[in-house]
């Protein structure tokens, strides 16, 4: 069990005094960004959603960032992470991100295949 | 013989006593359950991808979708599904908090912040069943095609949506929903929709204010409207009335739209739900004092990380569900 606690979030640059005021701190950055995800989901910047990244609107990639942002420090605070020793830090976390990448890459492009064949084969779908 | 020399420094890696993760066997494997879980959330995550992506120029826009706040009428997008994820990320933090004061073997404070956690709990599952009732429900009502596409309506004076009891006629027709019990078919049919085909076809025609909106997106990420008369040659295709969801069909578009959404939310809500029963017996057995005597509060951290990953997943639903 880890009695002793990493207090220091962004890379050193906010230190806490003690684990309590860490946990509220950490609350209060994902409360932002929530605020800020939500913000932009209902306003929709027509810069953000004109633009696209890699086949995506920017908008989108934005969530997306945001979210991993979030599930960091859920995981890395809230799940003590952070306290953890470097191998299971590491066992946990990059089996899942590997498996996933990989899951996401070939379903995707799945997908784009079979949405290319439903547009230009001889068979309509809206009747 | 230079192998029983070189054996006994062996034995100190090997022998046993080692901590090569640092963390204890419950822990690891409540871990080790969060990594299979997350890659089963993962699965059903991307198959969604998978179905939108093929769909892509069809998918409904959650926005439109999810207007709905408890008590307030009118259209706030987003706003309630906020609140909801707020709320879990506030019981994630007197989660962590109850664990804290565990370390510090603080037996009140632990029985306080465990309460907290489960009412958080209990209010975003009643959040979820709230959400799931207005789903089902549903509000404006919609003609599918013979296709399976939906059409829904909008008034085009003021660009907003038009419910079906806003301009459908009302006609003199009899139509009883058909029992087995009658002989006349083999099973029960499902309930009749408020209005038929033929009585919104005929208020469609009545009222000029009203158009059909496709399911297909155009190029401003917005449902395409039709014309007037594309509004009225449309309906011509439209074979059933559609109100709110269920499992095969729903008034909101793409009939995986609807699945995907009871799957993944109510898979996530039973993740709650259980989540709370656990934190129930956990918080019993520290008002119990179970954990003061056995002189730690380990079983806390370690329904901590559940609750902590149930929050963490549905970061992920809220976002590639309601954002994206």
């Amino acid at each position: 069990m880890a009695h002793e606690h990493k207090l220091e979030i962004f890379r050193g640059l906010l230190k806490f005094k003690s684990n309590v005021t860490k946990i509220w701190g950490v609350l209060v950055f994902l409360t932002i960004v929530t605020a800020v995800e939500v913000g932009l989901g209902i306003t929709k910047p027509e810069i953000l959603t004109k633009n696209y990244f890699i086949g995506m609107k920017v908008l989108n990639w934005i969530f997306i960032v945001l979210t991993l942002v979030k599930a960091y420090y859920i995981t890395w605070d809230f799940m003590h992470m952070r306290d953890e020793k470097s191998s299971l830090r590491r066992a946990v976390v990059w089996t899942p991100i590997f498996l996933v990448c990989y899951l996401i890459a070939i379903l995707l492009f799945e997908a784009d295949y079979i949405y290319n064949i439903f547009k230009t084969g001889y068979v309509t779908w809206d009747f | 013989m230079n192998s029983t020399v070189s054996s006994v420094s062996e034995e100190n890696v090997w022998g046993g006593g080692n901590r090569p993760l640092g963390a204890s066997y419950g822990k690891l494997m409540m871990w080790f359950f969060i990594v299979s879980d997350a890659l089963t959330f993962s699965g059903f995550l991307a198959s969604y991808g998978f179905s939108r992506f093929k769909f892509i120029e069809t998918w409904p826009i959650a926005d439109e979708v999810f207007t709905h706040v408890p008590f307030f009428h009118g259209n706030y997008p987003m706003y309630y599904v906020a609140f909801m994820t707020f709320i879990l990320i506030m019981s994630s933090v007197t989660m962590v908090l109850a664990v804290d004061a565990g370390h510090r073997m603080i037996q009140k404070r632990v029985v306080l912040y465990m309460f907290l956690t489960i009412i958080g709990g209990l209010i975003f599952v009643g959040s979820q069943a709230w959400e799931w009732a207005t789903f089902i429900r549903g509000d404006y009502g919609a003609l599918e095609t013979k296709g399976g596409r939906v059409l829904q309506f909008v008034k085009s004076d003021t660009g907003e949506r038009a419910a079906l009891a806003d301009f459908a006629a009302v006609l003199d027709e009899e139509r009883i929903t058909q029992l087995k019990n009658e002989g006349v078919w083999f099973e029960d049919e499902s309930a009749l929709t408020t209005y038929s085909v033929n009585e919104v076809i005929t208020g469609l025609k009545a009222d000029n204010n009203i158009l059909v909106r496709t399911e297909t997106i155009n190029e401003d990420g917005e449902k395409t409207l039709l014309s007037r008369a594309e509004s009225l040659e449309k309906v011509n295709d439209a074979v059933r009335v559609v109100e709110g969801a269920n499992l095969v069909r729903n008034e909101y578009g793409s009939r995986l739209f609807a699945d995907f959404f009871f799957f993944i939310t109510g898979f996530h809500g039973f993740h709650v739900f259980s989540g709370v029963v656990i934190n129930v017996i956990i918080f019993f057995n520290v008002i119990l004092g179970t954990y003061q005597r056995r002189g730690h509060y380990e079983m806390v951290e370690k329904v901590g990380l559940y609750w902590h990953f149930v929050d963490l997943v549905w970061v992920f639903v809220f976002t590639f569900f309601y954002l994206v």
